[in-house]
Formats: C-alpha cells, sequence, structure tokens
C-alpha cells in the first residue's frame, strides 16, 4: 500500500494511496520532520541536562515540541489509518503550540529567560517551524481527498 | 578550525544543492551522478573529522567538548541517512530529500565553526 508507483516521468501529483503519508511530497516533508526531531530533542536533552535552572519552562516547552516531532515523524512515516490520526492530532498540536508560543513570545506577553523552538514563530529557525504545520495539514488534507 | 574547509564544504553543499533542485524542476528521481556528488560531501566531512581531531589534540579542545563532538558525528550521519530515505523514493520528491540533506550540513558546519572558535581561537 506504501509502494510507490509510477516512473519520473509520472505526474507527481497522483498519490498512490488514500494514506500513504510517505509518498510522494511527503517523503520530503518527513525529512523535514526528522531533522527537526533530531535537532529538538538533542538541544531539549541538553539544555534539561546541563542548565535547567536557568529557564526551566522554555526548556520544557522545547521538550514537548521536540516529542510532537518525533510522533509527527514516526507517524507519517508508517502507513495506515491510524498512523494517519496520529500525525493528523499531533501535527494539529504543532499548529496550536506554534501558534500559541509564538504569539506570547511575541507580544511580549511572557519573559522567557532562554527561545523555544517554537519562540517568535520559530524565527530562530527560519520560521520553518511556522511553515512545517500548515504544510503537514495540507499533505494530509489532500490525502483525505 | 580549517575554515578554507568549512567554507569548501558550504559551496559543495550549496552546488549540490542547487543542482538537485533543478533535477526536482525537471521531475528527475535521484540517479547515480546524485549518489557520486553525496559521496564526494560526504568524503570532505570525513576528511573535516580527521582535520578536527588532528587540531585537538594539537591546539586544544573547545570548552564545549562534548557538544562539538556531538555535532562532528552528526553531521556525518546526515548525507547517508538523506540517500537512504531519497533512493526509495521514485518521484522528484526523492531528489528533493537530497536537497533538503544538503541543506542542513552547512547549517550543522557553521555550527560547529562557531563552538569551535568560541573557545579556542
Amino acid at each position: 500500500m506504501a509502494e510507490p508507483v509510477g516512473s519520473a516521468q509520472s505526474p507527481p501529483d497522483r498519490v498512490p494511496s488514500a494514506r500513504a503519508t510517505n509518498t510522494g511530497p511527503g517523503r520530503a516533508l518527513i525529512a523535514v520532520y526528522a531533522i527537526f526531531a533530531v535537532g529538538a530533542t538533542s538541544r531539549a536533552a541538553f539544555q534539561i541536562g546541563t542548565k535547567f535552572d536557568e529557564a526551566p519552562v522554555p526548556y520544557l516547552l522545547s521538550a514537548f515540541a521536540a516529542v510532537v516531532y518525533i510522533v509527527a515523524t514516526v507517524a507519517l512515516a508508517r502507513p495506515g489509518r491510524i498512523s494517519y490520526r496520529v500525525a493528523l492530532v499531533a501535527i494539529g498540536i504543532e499548529m496550536v503550540g506554534v501558534l500559541t508560543i509564538g504569539a506570547m513570545t511575541a507580544f511580549e506577553l511572557v519573559d522567557f529567560p532562554d527561545d523555544t523552538v517554537w519562540s517568535w514563530f520559530g524565527r530562530g529557525y527560519l520560521f520553518i517551524p511556522l511553515v512545517l504545520p500548515v504544510l503537514g495539514l495540507w499533505w494530509l488534507r489532500r490525502l483525505r481527498s | 578550525m580549517l575554515e578554507p574547509l568549512s567554507y569548501a564544504i558550504i559551496a559543495a553543499c550549496f552546488g549540490y544543492a542547487a543542482w538537485s533542485l533543478y533535477a526536482v524542476a525537471r521531475n528527475r528521481t535521484p540517479r547515480e551522478p546524485h549518489v557520486i556528488g553525496a559521496g564526494v560531501i560526504e568524503v570532505l566531512l570525513v576528511v573535516q573529522l580527521v582535520v578536527a581531531i588532528v587540531l585537538m589534540i594539537m591546539e586544544g579542545r573547545p570548552d564545549d567538548l562534548a557538544i562539538f563532538i556531538a555535532y562532528l558525528v552528526f553531521v556525518l550521519l546526515v548525507i547517508p541517512l538523506a540517500l537512504f530515505w531519497a533512493l526509495a523514493e521514485k518521484s522528484r520528491w526523492g531528489t528533493m530529500v537530497l536537497v533538503i540533506g544538503a541543506l542542513v550540513v552547512p547549517v550543522l558546519v557553521l555550527r560547529l565553526e562557531q563552538i569551535w572558535e568560541g573557545t579556542v581561537g
């Protein structure tokens, strides 16, 4: 079911199976998610392991974001109905997270001593954290139709 | 660290990314030349590892030694993982994975440079 069909010349827009989140554009999307999963996890682990007292709340938020990225990566990479649902929930949480944390930091409702992945809508990461869930939700929605 | 080497790696990555992006635009799957190109980048990264080890022995270690070594190792994994993920995809999006991988490496190389200069240099 997850097997890609067609050759290089076939239209890339054709999705082989309704729930194959890991082929076509999803392939590239998962690559970006995986980078954020590894990056956010190692960064959060380092922050919590070495200087947790400096900024506990942002570091815990970074760890939360890391978990969300890991779940989204794995769920997108696996075909199947349940994985599809898990991916939808994880990316939904990611969207809410980046918008909430992004707005709270950008409009200075909170003053964190250190940045999280989602601070200022992911400014420190070229705003990719803001674009990523939009692409993710678009991709999942397109598979459904 | 050794700046000319860092810049060479970054230039190679950008060149490779641009070339692969052109292949994406032309609806191409990853081909043999892409694998060879990725191999060239990987060789440069291995050279970087060797240079870093030699410099650490001769000039001293950065304060953030653990992070420095973590980045040195991580950066070696990016291209092989990207190839692994790219080659199983029989569409242009496999090639796009190579573009993404090639753009992550410069970020890690710059971070390595910063970690090195922040303490040694």
